[in-house]
């Protein structure tokens, strides 16, 4: 850790290029081709096989999300990922996100230390806000303190992270009093890797930068110049607050859907998108919006493998990002296709992303 | 086609009596199913930018029929040379593109002939931005159109014969742009 960073930031070693991963936010929706869904078991078992399959195809990150509503399957995700951590062996495990606003961070914090003794140190946490809203009635938090909880649990959160032993006092938790928290994870630090989650608010890229944590950035569609000023005010507010941006690094996240056929990655994947979204949001994933990925400059990350390369490179140009993972399996897309995907990506995609983003020699 | 008629005000009778009108009017067109959702029925929250999803309840499920339909009729008095605040506030509890791909129809009931241009300048413009396909020419009914038990100028029963045509051939036409437009994507 740089001395002028307090916080703990994940070992991304850039020689070997930017890390490249997969999330999943755990849905469980019907496959739009033959209107059926899977039982929640298998879904939570496919998912675990997903993790070890992309392990072995040399993927860096598996992440697994939080989401307390209907159609999703990932409401204990830590429970998930602490199968992962059982079922694989080199591949990185993180959540994606855990929706701090509505859990005890103390809990959170022993949970993922948890699953980081069973995983020999592969664990990482990254907290966010949730863009549905149900669970703070499910949890029994008010939905008027959305900002306030996200801010005060993410900062205890951290200081728990940072002190094994922790003297706090808030205003949505009662207070810790030099309590211990335990267990630790088994590293110079004996903390793991925290992340905030940041979505559309520039506000948001804002405090994370101003907090010098790392950001993940959620990007679904659109130009990926547009996401660019989210990056822009993170990197200025760290560089205002005095922490040292070298070491501050930035994920991205969004789809990523590839095919040999670039048509075909359009074809079959949209009809996952679009049906998932209207099942989980509401309304569908507008056609002409989708269809815009296939220009280079879109963030949406599908199509056949050379395009996909040559995309996720210009989002490294404009972001600078450390790390990159993507979202190939909403919204019903069976194990087998999911495995394909994984195959072409691993073959085509991976090492030619990782190739060229290596660092120079460094001194 | 799947059609939603909404009645925009939870004070009076004369939006809900030419809506009412206008409902039993497509129903006898017979092909169509048809809700009507009467906001005076509902006791909508005030928006808070969450999901419409996560409203819960009837709140929930009478946006979700408005989400649902391919064609809407919406009906509104003039307040204080505006829309009422109650339909503004159904407006803001849907998705910022929440009519993408739906054709609106208009009926706007009023004290006087003054608010004419009032749904001209203050409701389409939430309904563009909505994203609406909307029929450019709505009914405007005054008190003077109404006896005790709906609408009895044959002026106003024409014009929203017209209305209902016009909005369907609009519809219908837009489908198959859209159709078009989607097939021209290739996937």
């Amino acid at each position: 850790m740089d001395s002028r960073n307090r916080h703990i930031v994940p070992k991304i070693d850039l020689k070997n290029g930017i890390e490249f991963g997969i999330y999943t936010l755990a849905d469980h929706l019907p496959n739009p081709y033959t209107k059926e869904r899977i039982s929640a078991g298998q879904r939570i078992k496919d998912i675990i096989e997903m993790g070890r399959y992309a392990e072995q195809a040399g993927f860096d990150i598996f992440q697994v999300g939080e989401s307390h509503q209907d159609y999703f399957v990932g409401q204990a995700h830590t429970v998930i990922l602490s199968a992962l951590a059982q079922a694989t062996k080199t591949i990185k495990l993180s959540s994606g996100s855990t929706i701090i606003s509505t859990s005890d961070p103390v809990r959170v914090f022993e949970d993922a230390a948890t699953i980081d003794l069973i995983s020999d140190g592969r664990m990482e946490l990254v907290a966010g806000r949730a863009s549905r809203v149900g669970l703070y009635d499910l949890l029994g938090y008010n939905l008027d303190d959305y900002e306030a909880l996200f801010e005060e649990k993410f900062k205890l959160l951290l200081e728990i992270n940072e002190n094994e032993y922790v003297n706090w006092q808030g205003e949505y938790r009662a207070p810790l009093k030099n309590a211990h928290v335990i267990p630790r994870p088994d590293n110079e630090q004996k903390g793991l890797p925290i992340w905030r989650a940041v979505g559309g608010a520039l506000a948001s890229a804002y405090k994370a930068g101003q907090e010098g944590v790392p950001m993940y950035l959620a990007h679904l569609g659109g130009p990926a110049e547009a996401f660019k000023s989210r990056v822009d005010v993170y990197r200025e507010a760290a560089v205002q607050a005095g922490h040292d941006v070298k070491n501050l690094p930035i994920a991205t996240a969004g789809f990523l859907f590839a095919h040999e056929n670039m048509i075909e990655a359009y074809k079959q994947y949209y009809p996952h998108i679009n049906e998932g979204h209207m099942k989980t949001n509401g309304s569908g994933f507008p056609k002409a919006a989708f269809n815009e990925g296939k220009d280079r400059r879109s963030v949406l990350n599908v199509g056949d493998p050379k395009l996909i390369v040559e995309k996720i490179l210009y989002q490294h140009e404009l972001f600078n990002n450390s790390r990159y993972i993507g979202q190939l399996d909403f919204g019903g897309v069976p194990l087998d296709d999911v495995k394909r995907n994984i195959d072409i990506i691993g073959e085509k995609i991976l090492p030619e992303v990782k190739k060229h983003t290596r660092t120079k020699e460094e001194e | 086609m799947k059609v939603a008629v909404i009645s925009g005000s939870v004070v009076g009778s004369k939006t809900r009596k030419a809506t009412t009108e206008l409902a039993e009017k497509i129903k006898a067109l017979g092909g169509h199913e048809l809700e009507y959702i009467d906001l005076k029925e509902y006791d909508f929250p005030f928006s808070d930018g969450r999901n419409y999803l996560d409203y819960g309840g009837s709140t929930s499920e009478a946006l979700k029929k408005i989400m649902d339909a391919e064609v809407i009729f919406i009906g509104t008095p003039i307040f204080q040379a505006s829309i009422p605040g109650t339909l503004k506030n159904l407006f803001d509890l849907l998705p910022a593109d929440g009519f993408r791909d739906k054709t609106v129809g208009l009926v706007v009931t009023a004290g006087s002939l003054r608010h004419y241009l009032v749904a001209e300048q203050q409701l389409k413009p939430i309904l563009s931005y909505m994203k609406a396909n909307i029929v450019q020419s709505y009914v405007y009914i005054t008190d003077l159109d109404f006896s005790k038990e709906g609408i009895e100028s044959d002026d106003i029963l024409l014009r929203l014969d017209n209305l209902i045509d016009s909005t369907f051939n609009v519809a219908s036409a837009q489908k198959k742009v859209i159709q078009e437009y989607s097939d021209s994507f290739g996937f």
